[in-house]
């Protein structure tokens, strides 16, 4: 079936078998690896993309299903010359070991704090019990997110 | 693992879903947010021969509130309940329990139509709507229907929905502003399905003793059910520390609760009493 949405801000147009999920498309269609497969069943979040800003997992939910869409993966939360400040807080608090887990956890905590800057501790806790990190133990991920709050408070009208 | 093929598609009135789900002999299946039908289909416990998207079927996604009560349209999502500020004085027992429900990105897609009818024993909004007697409307081949909680759900992932029939709204009835209501679950990880939950509501007459006690729980058996015991309990006595551990007694007692790699019979069996018991607790509080 012929699918037509918007990756990162660029429109994109792929020919799928309805079983495709978005996150095997974005993968294999559209060669951005950066979205991760752990589960395949929703359990590990490690697929984590924003579609129309909201984070959903990408392994379930289907390509044929994101006609229309505008669509934000890890890829698109980067820049080329620098690191974000969310990424920046990553790598300050040690966020990340082996990496399999964190496009997962930026695009979580990008969507959490572009809505809600203010979250507390608790939130930030309650939103990433979502995603399974097998390296870190979590806590420099909070701390990670807690502090790149600030950088979203700003850019907030 | 990677889903087996089937054929798709995405009809933009009721009609025609109904039409398409009555076309393949049993086969086809509604999708709303994919959060419970797509894992299925990954570990082929489900294998559709259609999905019929629900996503471009319009007014199913709205929460209508009157004086009869909350209306949710089946394409209502988590969110979206989360979202509403009317529901806290509307429904505070809807509410409490859906900030149980799933994680954040799943909340995101998971809708209260595909909740109900999947039924899955430890799910929260099937709980709600016994413990509440919600009404679900659903649409078919043969008109429109409106079913009892009650009579809904009859067994694990087992409905009263036949193949060609689509949920459009689950009706709440009115929740009067003095009724006391109380959500417990327990579960390992926030969001993940409760090993067993109670949902409790009562309303209180001029001498402070409970009557219309509604309990029910979650997690304990094949299908969400209410406690005839511990409400006979509750009803005509104040819910003082005494009928408090009656009543939690008394819930321990009247469950059946399955054995699993979660949690052994004996083990849900005393939960359910300790959740009866915070819920009364926090109800009265
Ligand atoms: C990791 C994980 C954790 C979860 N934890 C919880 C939890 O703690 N509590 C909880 O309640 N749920 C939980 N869920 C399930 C989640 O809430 C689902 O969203 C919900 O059960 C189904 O809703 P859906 O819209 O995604 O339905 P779908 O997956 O699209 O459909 C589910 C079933 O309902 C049918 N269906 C859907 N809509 C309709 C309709 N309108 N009419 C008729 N049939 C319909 C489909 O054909 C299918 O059989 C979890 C899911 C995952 C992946
Ligand atoms: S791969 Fe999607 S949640 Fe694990
Ligand atoms: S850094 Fe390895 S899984 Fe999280």
């Amino acid at each position: 079936m012929p699918v037509k949405f918007e990756v990162n801000g660029k429109p994109v147009s792929v020919d799928v078998e309805p079983r495709l999920t978005l996150a095997d498309c974005l993968r294999h269609h559209l060669r951005l690896t950066g979205t991760h497969v752990g589960c395949e069943h929703g359990v590990c979040g490690a697929c984590t993309v924003l579609v129309d800003g909201d984070a959903v997992r990408s392994c379930l939910m289907l390509a044929v299903q994101a006609e229309g869409a505008k669509v934000v993966t890890v890829e698109g939360l980067s820049n080329d010359d620098d690191l974000t400040p969310l990424q920046k807080s990553f790598r300050k608090h040690h966020a990340l070991q082996c990496g399999f887990c964190t496009p997962g956890f930026i695009t979580t905590a990008h969507a959490l704090l572009t809505e809600e800057p203010d979250c507390d501790a608790d939130r930030v806790r309650e939103v990433l019990s979502g995603n399974i990190c097998r390296c870190t133990g979590y806590i420099a991920i909070v701390e990670a997110v807690l502090d790149a709050r600030s950088a979203y408070k700003k850019t907030t009208p | 693992m990677k889903m087996p093929p089937f054929e798709y598609a995405c009809p933009t009135s009721l009609s025609e879903a109904v039409k398409l789900l009555a076309s393949h002999d049993g086969e086809a299946k509604a999708l709303a947010g994919g959060q419970s039908l797509l894992p299925m289909m990954a570990f082929r416990v489900a294998q559709p021969t259609l999905l019929v998207d629900l996503r471009k079927l319009s007014g199913l996604g709205e929460i209508k509130i009157s004086a009869d009560g909350v209306r949710l349209g089946a394409l209502v999502r988590w969110r979206d309940i989360e979202d509403d500020d009317r529901l806290d004085a509307a429904h505070p027992l809807l509410k409490a329990a859906i900030a149980h429900v799933a994680h954040y990105q799943i909340r995101n897609r998971g809708t209260v139509g595909g909740s109900i009818a999947h039924a899955d024993p430890a799910a929260e909004m099937p709980g709600i709507a016994v413990a509440c007697d919600a009404e679900i409307a659903v649409m078919g081949k043969a008109g429109a229907r409106i079913i009892k909680a009650a009579d809904f759900f009859l067994g694990a992932l087992t409905t009263a929905l036949q193949p060609d029939e689509i949920i459009t709204e689950v009706r709440l009835p009115a929740w009067p502003a003095s009724r006391r209501s109380g959500f417990q679950e327990f579960a390992r990880r926030r969001g993940d399905f409760a090993m067993a939950g109670a949902a409790l509501f009562y309303d209180l007459d001029k001498s402070g003793k409970a009557s219309n006690a509604h309990v029910g729980v979650i997690g304990v058996g094949d299908r969400p059910r209410r406690l005839k015991p511990v409400e006979a309990v509750l009803n005509g006595s104040a819910i003082d520390e005494a009928t408090i551990a009656k009543a939690a007694a008394a819930a321990s007692a009247a469950v059946e609760p399955q054995e699993d790699i979660h949690a052994s019979a004996a083990y849900r069996r005393s939960l359910t009493g300790t959740m009866v018991e915070r819920a009364l607790k926090s109800a009265a509080g």
